[in-house]
């Protein structure tokens, strides 16, 4: 389904990926693990190209996304993004930040999409949040409501970028529940994330990226028990 | 006070001399009136090319984009480096040596003027927007313009909003100087009648209450429109 083929990214002179290449089927849970400033961000927002690969390719469903030709908005349309820092429209009430996309891009009318609302929020035991603002709420509400926002447009794949890293400690688990329960129902997702037991239970597969390129991939169990490579085993004794 | 009286008789009742400040206060209203609804459309369509070619959005940076912020910048420099007074005496005796109407040329210089102050102002409120809010709409699909649209220009709106009151405020009293081209606003109102009535006391300090009582009517409405914006940022 996302199909990525020689991805280089540079800021200026800082290279930060180094030739990418890597394929995610429908239905897996891809979990991006790495030291900060490997890139694992980057890499997950060239995939929906918040951020312009320098070269490469990207393909999502046999569309070439780097092609400068498409439509990125309608590709965007179709994978949702969850934000470290949430990134809710503060000038906006719940339910129109979670209804804003799906009514301006004509995916439902307002009723439809106020429904669906409704029913997202009831998932995320958060109905009562409607009419509130984002300031009103805190973290790990906050990041619920990301979600759902971004589960509105109806997405084929969902991409969180460290999504618990600003959370409170004692709000990290509402959040992972809400990614649990939705890895459960079949989304695809690809993950960037420090929680190591979230990689482990939840992930088909982890990725281990180190200076801009693929250390290693495998199942979470072969992953965290037996690393091959060396940067991954220093890596991984530091954060278990 | 029978002295006060007379003067105040001489000032304002004799040969209806009120009227003096009475039309120069409506011209000083029209006058920033309009101009400040100038300067906000300018100041609301410069700031956003100045940014949308300042956030490299790579699907809107192009070469028109590109030539478009020159002219803003060109703009802006000018304006800002040169005395509103001079802008008004140049408007008047060479740009618009044949408009009839003076009232025109001090609306079109103060909103162009005031255009300039404005954009930087707005540019100041988008920025202040953090780039995340961007991101999050572009992340849903929607487009560059559609986000800023429902959801950062509305932020930046109320940030600058402070500013933008100071800018009103400041533009009303700048219209003190229309008198250099002879129109007859709130300021030249009262100096025509010192000049009348050779007494200064009486016009002025009316003219300098009329424009206090003007700013304080404005700080008011102000903190009203501020109020009821505030409930979307308890922070």
């Amino acid at each position: 389904m996302i199909n990525v083929k020689g991805l280089y990214k540079s800021f200026g002179d800082t290279k930060v990926l180094n030739g990418i290449d890597y394929h995610i089927e429908q239905g897996e849970k891809i979990a991006i693990i790495g030291p900060s400033g490997s890139g694992k961000s980057t890499f997950l927002r060239c995939l929906n190209l918040l951020e312009t690969p320098t070269k490469g390719q990207i393909f999502i469903d046999d569309e070439e996304i780097t092609d400068p030709n498409v439509n990125i908005d309608k590709v965007r349309e179709k994978i949702g993004m969850v934000f470290q820092h949430f990134n809710l429209f503060n000038n906006l009430t719940i339910m129109d930040n979670i209804t804003l996309a799906p009514i301006q891009l004509k995916k439902m009318t307002k009723e439809e999409a106020e429904e669906k609302a409704i029913e997202l929020l009831k998932r995320v035991n958060l109905e009562d949040k409607v009419d509130s603002y984002p300031s009103e709420l805190s973290g790990g509400q906050k990041q619920r409501i990301a979600i759902v926002r971004s589960l509105a447009m109806n997405p084929e794949v969902m991409l969180f970028d460290e999504p618990t890293s600003a959370l409170d400690p004692e709000m990290v688990g509402e959040v992972l529940e809400v990614m649990k329960e939705l890895a459960d129902d079949g989304m695809t997702m690809v993950v960037v994330t420090h929680e190591m037991g979230f990689a482990r239970e939840v992930a088909s597969k982890v990725v281990f990226i180190d200076e801009g390129i693929i250390k290693e991939e495998s199942e979470p169990k072969a992953f965290f028990d037996s690393p091959k490579n060396p940067r991954l085993q220093e890596f991984l004794s530091k954060v278990l | 006070m029978n002295e006060f009286k007379a003067k105040f008789t001489q000032d304002f009742i004799e040969d209806g001399r009120w009227h003096f400040i009475t039309d120069g206060l409506i011209n000083t209203i029209i006058i920033t009136i309009l101009a400040l609804l100038m300067g906000v459309i300018i100041g609301v369509i410069v700031s956003i090319i100045r940014c949308a070619h300042d956030q490299k959005d790579e699907k809107v940076r192009n070469i028109p984009l590109s030539i478009a912020n020159a002219i803003c910048k060109i703009y802006i420099a000018i304006i800002r480096g040169t005395p509103a007074l001079v802008q008004l005496l140049i408007m008047y005796f060479i740009v618009m040596i044949s408009a009839k109407s003076k009232l025109l040329v001090a609306v079109l210089t103060f909103g162009i003027n005031s255009g300039a102050y404005v954009a930087e102002l707005f540019r100041g409120g988008i920025m202040s927007v953090d780039s995340g809010q961007l991101e999050a709409g572009r992340s849903l699909g929607m487009s560059y313009v559609l986000t800023m649209r429902k959801v950062v220009l509305p932020q930046a709106f109320k940030a600058s909003l402070p500013a933008l009151i100071n800018e009103f405020i400041a533009l009303l009293k700048e219209t003190s100087i229309c008198g250099y081209i002879g129109l007859n606003e709130l300021t030249r109102g009262g100096d025509i009648i010192r000049g009348t009535t050779y007494d200064a006391l009486l016009p002025l300090l009316t003219v300098a209450l009329i424009y206090f009582i003007l700013v304080m009517i404005i700080s008011y409405l102000a903190s009203l429109v501020e109020r009821r914006l505030r409930r979307s940022d308890k922070r």
